[in-house]
Order: structure tokens, then C-alpha cells, then sequence
């Protein structure tokens, strides 16, 4: 039990995947202008991210594994962040279509996001047991929800500030992220070495 | 080859469970949708240029339907598209304003137009002009990088070996990307069948501008004292055609006095395009010529 608190701790805070694997880098960047529509795609991703170490640790272990297939890892867990994205997608458009029409493009590119496929190829490199990886997928995808809702309301107040012309938009967005990914290197250590 | 035949059997496999599983979803997760919203889809040119205001052609077939936005909004579609459109909602009698199409004012050739320094630095006229206001020595001059020439998706607009892109009026929709892509406003979106226009954007004191361009405008007032009454005037050491259509009424007139040669008249009048002297032989050259 004490290992999956550990695990937990260490993805949201410690290894964060954003702000010390930099993955995910794009929706962090391009969904993160407005807190609302930032928390539901941070829980999309959470819900793909979570099925995706689920079901990708079930094909490793029961699939690839025995018939030597360790070669089709890629291609198989791409196959299944896909289905899940597209799966996401209807629930999406069927459940809540105003929170569909904010994520707009970002929902399709959760496919080929880094961050989920990052997650898989890490979980089956680590020899987690099933609970372990698939708190893994979650912590990933909550470590997600936290950077992109603390850049939303970054940016939310950014909006009033006096920014320098030549860094409006991006460069400030660049900016802060980079502060942010600073702030976060104060965690490592925080569990022995880490 | 074993290994083969596993590959191919699991990824299959693997693959026919996802797609029925989805296909299962998608029976139950179906959204019912309006086909007009299709149907106008494909009407459109799906340049998803974005000049209707809306991120995409999709997009914007979907507020036609869902919001009631008006649908004369396409440029690139033209009047051909409106009435298709109309037609698939059912409305009658629309009236479609005139064809626009893009217009680069300025004549400032690099024979014509004097440099102040050599520029180094990106290839980009956002970037020259946001460097100490590039290497020309009009302020107001187009730069000659071609930002407009790359934000065209409809190969309209090309940059020739004087120096200043040239608009294709056959191929350009209107679409207005040129216009926003040209850091110094230089192009405009003019009525197809304006035919006077002022090619010169400079505001500076004609005795300063004529004394790095031949063809700035110095603001003698010339023009606009010869156009009829309030359909032109003086704005900023420029001059200004508030009213094309009276102008080209009197289009030998107006521009008959001109020194500079910077107010001409570039349609005639079976509507024939004609390229200004500055362009006269003008060759067309890839974007980056510099």
C-alpha cells in the first residue's frame, strides 16, 4: 500500500510529467488559456491516460510478452490510445458537448500526444504489477490536471497584467512554463533522491 | 515467419476488438446531427482560410445552421457558393455584394525606392519591420519578403523580381490573409471593379518622400482637387479615394495632373487589369529572392 502512495506522490508532484519529463507540452501550451475548459481536458486526458495503463499493461503482460512481441509495443499501445481518444471523443460529444467544442482539436490530439504514449512505454519499462501501473496512468494524468490548471490561472490573471509587447502570447506563456517547471525542481528529493 | 504470422494475428486481432467495441459506442453515443450542416460543408471550398470569421469550413457550415449566421461570409465561394447555400436552406432572392479582390499599394521598386541599410536578418517583412523598420528607407514601403505571398493558400499572390508581389485577380478570392499577413497594410481588398487607385501608402512630408521614391505620393493635392466634390481627400500627406465610383468617373481627370505617378488608373474601362510602370515586364520570382 505504501508503494502506491509513493507512486501516486511521485507522478503528480515529484516527476511530474509536464514540468520534469516535459511531456505534453502542447495541450499544456494551447488548452491551458481558460481554467474551465483546461480542468475537463486535464480529465480527459486523466480518463485516457488511466484506461491506456490499464489496458496497455493487460496486452504487454498477456500478449507481447509471452510471444515475444516486445517489438509491437509502439504500435500496439498507439492502437489503443487511439480507440480510447476516439471513444473519449463520442462519450465527449454525446455527454457534454460544450466541453467538446472547448477542446475543439486538442480532444483528436490526445492521440498523438506524447504524454499518453510517454506514460505507456514508462509504465512497461518500470515492471509495475497492474494496481501500481494503472495508478500510474492516474497520477500522470492528475500531475497533467495540475500543471494545466495552474497555467490556466496563471494566464487568467496574465490577461490583466502590463505584459512587454514583444513577449505577449507566446513568450510569456514560454515563460512562465519554464518558471513553473523551476518551481516544481523544488520537489525532487522530496522522496529520497527521487 | 512465425513471428510474422503472431504479429499480424495479434495487432489484427487486437485492432477487430477496438473497432467492434467502438463501433458499439457509436451505435449507442450517436449524436443526431442536422444534414444541412454536411451538405453546406461540402458546398464550401474547404480552404478552411478562415476569412468568414470562423476557424474552418466545418465550423462555419455548422453556426449557418445551428446560429443563423448569415452565409455570404465566404469570400473564396463567391456568389456561386451563397446561392448554393441558399438553395440547400431553402432561401430566396439573395443578393450578393461585389467580388473583392486583393491590391498591393505601393510602387516602391527596389529601382524606384531607396534602401537606408542592408538587412541581415530573418527573411520575413514582420521581422525586418520589426527591426528598426526594415531596410527601406519609406517607412511605408512594402518590405518585399513575401509574408503575403506565403499566407496566400490560394497561390494568388506572387513576388517579382522588382521587389513588390503582384496579385493574380483571377486566382485571388478575397480572402483577406495577404492583408492581415503584411505588417506595414500595404494591400487592401478593392472592388473588381475599382479602377483608380492611389498605389502609396507614405505620410511623409512630400518633400522627404519624393526624395527616397518616384512614385510617392507628395501630396500636392492635384487629384483631389481635380476629383468631384468629397470623393477624395487628404489624409496624413496622402490622398485618400473615399468614393471609387466617382472617381472612376473621372478617372483621366483625377490622375492626369499626378507628378509622381502614384495615383493610376489600373482597370480600364472593358475592366482589363493593367500593370502599373513600376511592374511594367515584371517577372515572377520564388518568395525568398533576397
Amino acid at each position: 500500500m505504501n508503494n502506491i502512495w509513493l507512486i501516486l506522490i511521485a507522478t503528480i508532484l515529484v516527476n511530474n510529467f509536464v514540468f520534469s519529463y516535459f511531456l505534453g507540452i502542447c495541450p499544456f501550451l494551447g488548452v491551458s488559456g481558460k481554467a474551465s475548459s483546461a480542468i475537463g481536458m486535464g480529465f480527459a486526458a486523466t480518463f485516457v491516460m488511466t484506461m491506456t495503463a490499464f489496458v496497455t499493461w493487460l496486452i504487454n503482460r498477456y500478449i507481447l510478452i509471452p510471444y515475444n512481441l516486445e517489438f509491437l509495443e509502439t504500435v500496439s499501445f498507439i492502437l489503443v490510445i487511439a480507440s480510447l481518444v476516439q471513444f473519449v471523443e463520442m462519450f465527449l460529444k454525446k455527454v457534454i458537448p460544450s466541453l467538446y467544442k472547448a477542446l475543439g482539436i486538442f480532444l483528436p490530439l490526445i492521440t498523438t500526444n506524447c504524454i499518453v504514449l510517454g506514460l505507456a512505454l514508462l509504465g512497461s519499462m518500470r515492471n509495475y504489477n497492474l494496481l501500481e501501473n494503472v495508478v500510474f496512468g492516474f497520477g500522470a494524468g492528475i500531475g497533467f490536471t495540475l500543471a494545466l490548471t495552474i497555467m490556466a490561472g496563471i494566464r487568467e490573471e496574465i490577461e490583466f497584467a502590463d505584459v512587454p509587447e514583444p513577449l505577449k502570447g507566446g513568450g510569456i506563456t514560454l515563460i512562465i512554463a519554464g518558471l513553473l517547471a523551476l518551481a516544481f525542481m523544488g520537489f525532487s528529493g522530496m522522496l529520497g533522491g527521487g | 515467419m512465425s513471428v510474422t504470422i503472431i504479429s499480424l494475428l495479434t495487432m489484427g486481432g487486437i485492432g477487430l476488438l477496438f473497432a467492434i467495441v467502438l463501433l458499439l459506442a457509436y451505435k449507442k453515443l450517436a449524436v443526431e446531427e442536422d444534414p444541412r450542416i454536411k451538405e453546406i460543408e461540402s458546398l464550401l471550398p474547404g480552404a478552411n482560410c478562415g476569412a468568414c470569421g470562423y476557424p474552418g469550413c466545418a465550423a462555419y457550415a455548422e453556426a449557418i445552421v445551428l446560429e443563423g449566421v448569415p452565409f455570404d461570409k465566404c469570400a473564396p465561394g463567391g456568389a456561386e457558393v451563397v446561392e448554393k447555400i441558399a438553395k440547400v436552406l431553402g432561401v430566396e432572392g439573395v443578393e450578393v455584394g461585389e467580388r473583392k479582390v486583393a491590391q498591393v499599394m505601393c510602387q516602391g521598386t527596389d529601382e524606384a525606392a531607396l534602401d537606408r541599410a542592408i538587412y541581415h536578418g530573418i527573411n520575413s517583412c514582420r521581422a525586418a519591420h520589426f527591426t528598426l523598420g526594415g531596410d527601406k528607407e519609406c517607412y511605408w514601403g512594402c518590405l518585399g519578403f513575401g509574408d503575403c505571398v506565403l499566407a496566400c493558400p490560394f497561390d494568388a499572390i506572387h513576388m517579382t523580381d522588382k521587389g513588390i508581389p503582384l496579385v493574380d485577380r483571377d486566382k485571388c478570392t478575397g480572402c483577406g490573409l495577404c492583408v492581415e499577413a503584411c505588417p506595414r497594410d500595404i494591400i487592401e481588398l478593392v472592388p473588381i471593379s475599382q479602377k483608380v487607385f492611389v498605389l502609396c501608402k507614405n505620410e511623409d512630408r512630400g518633400a522627404n518622400a519624393r526624395k527616397y521614391c518616384d512614385y510617392a505620393c507628395i501630396a500636392c493635392r492635384l487629384c483631389v482637387r481635380n476629383a468631384p466634390q468629397g470623393s477624395m481627400e487628404m489624409r496624413n500627406n496622402l490622398a485618400i479615394i473615399l468614393d471609387h465610383r466617382q472617381v472612376d468617373g473621372e478617372a483621366e481627370k483625377v490622375i492626369a495632373k499626378c507628378p509622381t505617378k502614384s495615383i493610376l488608373k489600373l482597370v480600364d474601362d472593358d475592366g482589363e487589369f493593367h500593370l502599373p510602370p513600376s511592374l511594367e515586364g515584371a517577372k515572377i520570382v520564388p518568395t525568398l529572392k533576397r
